[in-house]
């Protein structure tokens, strides 16, 4: 039987480690500050990109998003593990990622990057990291009370691919439709002139990135949620070892290109309402656990053919769009004005999820 | 006849806290467990693994694996 390597504890770490090296590397090629790979901000990038929010500093199609996709369905196919598969409670993870999103706006970040803003100094990422691990452990109290959403079943193989091909006609549109130096759009698609969104490496490069972490991740499983819930849940420490090596090398390439500036205040795109960078990070933490992964690897399962993992990732691109509209999302002034409202609101919805989805399937 | 565990369907963990409630239940013995990606059967395994218990064999079928673990 041939054996994975990458699914090995020599593997996770190799893949941790190097995709901590590549992310903090592609903030020196260009990406925001301690945000080389920011799944949740990339993906509201995205949205920003096709115009469903307008906040003119988060608007660019982040092709690391779409090698994500594409390079988990050239592994998968590589290795015969591309299995497509749906039904699920696609409306629940619509709902979960829209608030895992929310949540991860109002922190200014996904698990992702609260590892790299640790590694870089930012002492803010300290609570969220602190709130993630509580969510989780609340989904960890779910799942042992017989929380679980369902079976799937197996689909039509062109279902499986729905995602990868919306991915990839959003690099086709890019292609297409290129920034145009000093225009805000062009053809469909939205850019930003400045803030976050004006800053990114080079798109064949994002997206080279991108693919290779994409089938890497794939072979290994990362996953970020994974990490902490199987530290809690069966005291596993296999996926976490692989979080904790992109943390050490994230940290060591900063240190080497100078991109580590420990501190709390004036850190790139953060705030220091520290209740919120934890109360965003718990809901999203939830979320993300019972939907079964963090953004990342929701984006690695859409790509092996899971269409749930895909409703997710949509759920999350729109959720960005609520929260940007609605005045949710925080900036490096704090909350949004309705940022705290929307925590609350989102830690309900999820209880209510997590109470009224159980049943002994065994 | 061994004990059966159908995961098929379900996606991680539940595959992995349904193995381990029956290790728990039954402490020695063999299971019979039905997962549908390569990531469950990876997964069940590491988690029987780590029980004491050994993978006595790992069919391929066409809706995913069907794996047998043992403990004397």
């Amino acid at each position: 039987m041939f054996k994975n390597f990458f699914a090995t504890r020599w593997g996770i770490i190799g893949v941790g480690g190097l995709i901590g090296v590549l992310a903090a590397l592609l903030q020196k090629l260009g990406n925001p500050g301690n945000m080389g790979i920011c799944v949740a901000c990339f993906e509201r990038d995205i949205a920003g990109a096709i115009g469903i929010h307008r906040a003119a500093v988060v608007q660019y199609m982040r092709p690391e998003i779409i090698g994500f996709v594409l390079g988990s369905l050239v592994a998968a196919y590589i290795f015969k593990e591309f299995r497509p598969r749906t039904g699920s409670a696609p409306i629940v993870r619509f709902v979960l990622g829209v608030f895992a999103m929310i949540g991860s706006l109002v922190f200014l970040g996904c698990p992702w990057r609260a590892m790299l803003r640790l590694a870089a100094g930012d002492g803010n990422a300290i609570f969220a990291l602190l709130g993630l691990i509580g969510g989780i452990w609340i989904g960890t109290l779910f799942l042992k009370g017989g929380y679980n959403l369902g079976r799937v079943q197996k689909t039509y193989v062109s279902a499986g691919w729905l995602l990868p091909l919306t991915m990839l006609g959003f690099l086709i549109l890019m292609l297409i439709f290129p920034h145009i130096e000093g225009q805000g759009k062009s053809g469909v698609l939205f850019y930003s002139l400045k803030g976050p969104g004006a800053m990114h490496a080079h798109l064949f490069i994002s997206l080279a990135v991108g693919l290779a972490i994409g089938f890497i991740a794939q072979r290994s499983r990362f996953c970020t949620m994974g990490a902490f819930r199987d530290l809690i849940l069966f005291r596993q420490v296999h996926l976490l070892s692989g979080v904790i090596a992109l943390v050490v090398t994230a940290f060591i390439v900063n240190m080497i290109v100078g991109q580590f500036h420990p501190g709390f205040a004036r850190q790139p795109v953060a705030h220091t309402m520290q209740i919120w960078n934890f109360g965003g990070m718990v809901l999203s933490g939830l979320a993300f656990s019972l939907a079964g992964g963090c953004p990342g690897r929701q984006l690695f399962l859409a790509g092996e053919g899971d269409g749930d993992a895909a409703v997710f990732v949509l759920g999350m691109i729109v959720g960005a769009g609520f929260a940007h509209n609605f005045g949710l999302a925080s900036s490096p002034k704090g909350v949004g004005p309705h940022g705290i409202a929307a925590v609350i609101i989102g830690l309900t919805v999820c209880l209510f999820i997590g109470f009224t989805m159980r049943k002994r399937v065994s | 006849m061994s004990i059966i565990v159908d995961a098929g369907g379900l996606s991680c963990p539940q595959p992995v806290l349904m193995t381990l409630n029956k290790i728990k239940e039954i402490k020695k013995g063999e299971i019979l467990i039905k997962v549908d990606t390569d990531t469950s059967k990876e997964n069940v395994s590491r988690a029987a693994k780590s029980q004491g218990w050994k993978i006595a064999d790992v069919q391929e079928n066409e809706g995913g694996y069907q794996l047998t673990i043992k403990k004397e």
